[in-house]
């Protein structure tokens, strides 16, 4: 079957077997293997790529479900050389460690950011909730997404709890 | 140490560029032309007899390669262990399968989709036996688990060397204390259940035999890169030099990554047969079912005490589970418990663990790996003593702890030198970092107003960074699997003509920051900027060989030798540089990318003295040309790191709901590179103990069925579960390592589970609940609440 949409910014197309799925679409036919999969059942997160402005799990989608999609991958955040600020925070502050949940997590931190720039603690831990990390205890993730919403709103981010040590 | 700067110093991770972008490159992202896709045939039976398997229908599918059974693989052998005690899982199997999930047959195919279609099309026939999944019945050898062999595998008894005179005298000895008017006994079975390692990265494995080359390109998502080349090549006749390993990104290992898997060498066995790449990923149910499991003891812990708080003695006998086979570590897992037994306490210890098989998939190395057990029951049961006898667990603690003048030199009970240790101060730290007497008050106030809020503390010491080798050798066979086995480090600095360096490292790391580390040992004894060192791990054809990374040993053990070979490498440069500038060698300091004399302005860049180091006919006489070093650091001893952590929780006694409030740690890892990375390593250890005390649990039905064996029945904490980490240290720098450093990666996890089960029977004290077993799911915890009201 023939499907299109936009990846990045980018119009592509492709020939798929209709069962195959977003991800794989993604990390077989167009080569995106920052988007990961953990799963494979919706319930780690690591899939999550952004589609139309809304964080999904491209492991439980099929790839002509997106069809005229507007999809943006982890490869597709940072601009003209720029990080994202939420990769950035996730830089700054230690916010991975094997860095598999990593570009699943801050799809969602995008998301989560475009919609509320000055998310309390709590309104982070729910709004990364679908999303699994088995490293870091998400601490440091979650400073990590304070660190770019401080960012983001154009502040300047709380200094980095070594930094006091 | 010449120059102490590299320790305490941030630098952001390297690793974290790619890791952002989505650019980095785990073993699933590998791509190479022509590669076909493994699916397995799994036993769905946990005991079974495997009357016939067709694989005709699948053969003969569209796109599929091969299909492969026992009959094609057998004579390859059993998979291979570093500990063979007990039966080894064989590669395929089509006699009687041992466990759900073992692995019946394998297909290759074109496309993964159609390897998974013809899996299904794989049509066995099994004829049900009956198996044994609960530890005390397996103890029975009622219902054998390998036709003709006793259950129990060995039985670790403590303390470690104790002779049958010196045992039955220390049991002598307790049962008298038991004996005295002011004895208070305190006894409690407690299960400390199964788990899952979970890493979000599931296993994968790529193999490509090259056939005009004779050798093979192995990628694997592993942690024991050197000992899955020495093995694959062992299985096929070859030798570790025509075997490349490379562990390129690995997400997440937390020891289950530490195995060779059967899957490794069956996907190596077939690139062999078709002669194209072959890669198999497993799926997340595979991850359960067949990759190890960790933990899974039932025992019973004693402690006899005074009525003042001194205990006169601790006893823990129980079973631990090994499952069906016996995988690269297996037995030793609950040795590693002994090692801790007695924990930071001088009191005597009697220590007895039974390890047995079950219809269950294999256990063996997950994070703290025996460790966390140990420390579990010792610390539950000395908070249930401070409990009875009304004592302050702090105090109880404070009483029984191992001196701190009786380092260096102490002893634990159990037998084991120990390297450094001060375990007043860091509980006192923690207890003032916690406000401890306010916590208390709080809580007393909440408690008057009907609230159940419990306040927890637990203290360990682990015990890792393993060496010497003569320690560990338990006098098993190791050369013959072609496995680098000794405890030691290894590591190789080279300088480059024009000053930049590289260090290649046998450790294979899954997170923990490596590519950051080593390039700041190495660029603090080179003066060097980091950004001028390449490190190069987890690749067996550019790094000497390594047992690889696991059991908190990569900056106690190969971290030295990356110190070491620096410290060669440095001397040289120094001899050079002195030549160059005229000046003796001892007035010559390296910093910011120069040699300098001290005291002048006169210098020479690493550029420069490289250059000259290969140019052998601009060196001083008798002086070799090249600028590198290895060098080998074989530890005297293991470290033992410690620590004291403090929960806060609530429950909610309708629902049994228990909302962690604060979690407070204060550990001891010794001397510290990066402040950054070992706090790091410490909130995910710790949200791995708490997702044990709270959520996770490896259920096996009474046939043997894993009954959580998806995300959605094995609970793993969410950011929603956890709050905030508290953390601070006391530092104790080791003595056995020029660093001075100690472990950190399973610190987190061996200090927090008993602290979240304490903290919550502390919230319950008033309803007089004195244990519940983990995981403290709301519906165990409200049956506790209904039990103890009834
Ligand atoms: S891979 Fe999609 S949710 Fe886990
Ligand atoms: S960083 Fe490893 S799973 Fe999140």
């Amino acid at each position: 079957m023939q499907v299109s949409m936009s990846v990045n910014g980018r119009q592509v197309s492709g020939d798929v077997e209709p069962r195959t799925l977003l991800v794989h679409f993604l990390r077989e036919d167009r080569g995106l293997t920052g988007t990961h999969v953990g799963c494979e059942s919706s319930y780690c997160g690591a899939c999550t790529v952004k589609m139309d402005g809304k964080a999904v799990l491209s492991c439980t989608m099929l790839a002509v479900q997106a069809e005229g999609a507007d999809i943006t991958t982890v490869e597709g955040l940072a601009e003209n050389g720029e990080l994202h600020p939420v990769q950035e925070g996730f830089w700054e502050r230690h916010g991975l460690q094997c860095g598999f949940c990593t570009p699943g997590m801050i799809i969602s931190a995008v998301t989560l950011l475009e919609e509320n720039d000055n998310p309390s603690e709590e309104e982070i831990r729910r709004g990364i909730e679908g999303n699994l990390c088995r490293c870091t205890g998400y601490h440091n993730i979650v400073r990590a997404i304070e660190y770019a919403g401080a960012k983001m709103r154009g502040e300047e981010p709380a200094p980095a709890e070594w930094e006091n040590a | 140490m010449s120059s102490t700067s590299v320790l305490g110093g941030v630098v952001r991770r390297r690793e974290d560029p790619a890791l952002i972008q989505g650019r980095g490159r785990y073993t699933d992202d590998v791509k190479l032309a022509g590669t076909a896709h493994v699916a397995f045939v799994r036993s769905p039976y946990a005991h079974a007899q495997v009357s016939s398997v067709d694989t005709s229908a699948a053969a003969a599918m569209e796109g599929v390669l091969a299909v492969y059974t026992a009959a094609d693989t057998d004579h390859l052998g059993p998979l291979i262990a570093q500990v063979p005690v007990g039966a080894l899982r064989p590669l395929l199997n089509s006699g009687t399968v041992k466990h759900v999930g073992e692995a019946v047959a394998m297909v290759v195919a074109e496309d993964p989709y159609v390897a998974k279609d013809a899996a299904d099309a794989v049509d066995v026939d099994y004829e049900p036996l009956p198996a044994v999944v609960d530890l005390k019945q397996s103890l029975s050898d009622e219902v054998p688990v390998h036709e003709g062999a006793s259950n129990t595998l060995i039985s670790w008894v403590g303390p470690f060397g104790a002779d049958e005179a010196a045992l039955a005298e220390l049991q002598e000895g307790i049962e008298a204390a038991k004996q005295r008017d002011d004895a208070v006994v305190v006894s409690q079975e407690m299960i400390n259940q199964r788990l899952i390692p979970v890493p979000i990265e599931p296993r994968s494995v790529m193999a490509d035999y090259q056939a005009g080359y004779d050798r093979f390109d192995i990628y694997s998502s592993t942690q024991i890169p050197s000992a899955l080349a020495g093995a694959i090549g062992k299985y096929f006749g070859m030798s570790m030099n025509q075997v490349t390993v490379k562990a390129m990104e690995v997400g997440g290992g937390f020891g289950c990554k530490l195995n060779v898997y059967n899957d490794e060498v069956l996907v190596a066995f077939a690139s062999r047969q078709l002669g194209c790449p072959v890669k198999w990923t497993e799926t997340r149910r595979e991850a359960a079912n067949s990759t190890i499991q960790g933990r899974g003891w039932v025992a019973t812990a004693t402690v006899t005490g005074t009525e003042d708080g001194e205990i006169l003695g601790f006893e823990l006998e129980g079973i631990a589970d090994m499952g069906a086979y016996s995988q690269n570590f297996t037995v030793a897992i609950p040795f590693l418990g002994l090692f801790v037994g007695s924990g930071q306490y001088s009191f005597p210890t009697y220590w007895k663990m039974d390890c047995v098989t079950t219809h269950t998939m294999t256990t063996d190395a997950y994070r703290g790996a025996g460790r966390p057990e140990a420390a579990y029951y010792l610390e539950r049961i000395v908070d249930m003593y401070a409990r009875r006898i009304g004592m302050d667990p702090a105090e109880v603690r404070r009483k029984n702890y191992i001196s701190a003048d009786d380092f260096p030199g102490a002893v634990s009970p159990m037998g084991f030198p120990m390297d450094t240790g001060d375990y007043a101060t860091n509980l006192d730290a923690a207890l003032e970092t916690a406000g401890w007497s306010d916590l208390l008050a709080e809580r007393d106030a909440a408690r008057a107003e009907g609230r159940y809020v419990g306040v927890g503390l637990a203290t360990y010491v682990e015990v890792c960074g393993f060496g010497p080798s003569g320690l560990v050798d338990l006098g098993f066979s190791w050369a013959e699997y072609q496995m680098p086995s000794a405890f030691n480090g290894s590591s190789l600095v080279r300088v480059h003509p024009d000053g930049s360096a590289t260090v290649s490292i046998g450790t294979g790391p899954s997170g923990q920051g490596h590519q950051t580390t080593w390039a700041q040992i190495v660029g603090d004894g080179l003066g060097l900027d980091v950004e001028r060192i390449r490190v190069i791990h987890g690749d067996t054809e550019e790094a000497p060989p390594s047992i690889g990374t696991f059991g908190s040993r990569s900056a106690a053990v190969d971290g030295a030798a990356c110190y070491e070979a620096t410290g060669k490498v440095r001397a040289k440069a120094a001899r050079i540089a002195a030549h160059l500038l005229e000046a003796s060698e001892e007035d010559i300091e390296f910093a910011d990318g120069a040699a300098q004399v001290v005291g002048t302005d006169s210098s020479v860049s690493w550029g420069e003295i490289a250059a000259c180091a290969y140019q052998p006919h601009r060196l001083p006489e008798g002086l070799e040309g090249g600028l590198e070093a290895h060098a080998i650091f074989s530890p005297g001893n293991a470290t033992w790191p410690f620590g004291t952590h403090i929960a806060v929780v609530e429950v909610d006694p309708d629902t049994g709901d228990v909302d962690l409030l604060r979690y407070i740690g204060m550990d001891d890892c010794g001397n510290v590179i990066s402040p950054m990375i070992v706090d790091g390593q410490i909130h995910g250890g710790i949200a791995q103990g708490i997702g044990q005390a709270m959520f996770e649990d490896a259920v096996y039905g009474a046939d043997g069925n894993l009954l959580s064996g998806s995300l959605v029945d094995y609970i793993l904490p969410t950011a929603a579960d956890l709050p905030s980490f508290e953390l601070d240290r006391t530092v104790t720098p080791s003595d056995i390592n020029p660093l001075g450093v100690k472990g950190i990666g399973e610190a987190g996890t061996i200090g927090s589970a008993h602290t979240v089960v304490n903290a919550v029977v502390d919230a319950l004290e008033p309803l007089g609940v004195t244990h519940i077993d983990m995981p403290l799911r709301p519906r165990r915890v409200w049956q506790a609440i209904q039990d103890a009201r009834a």
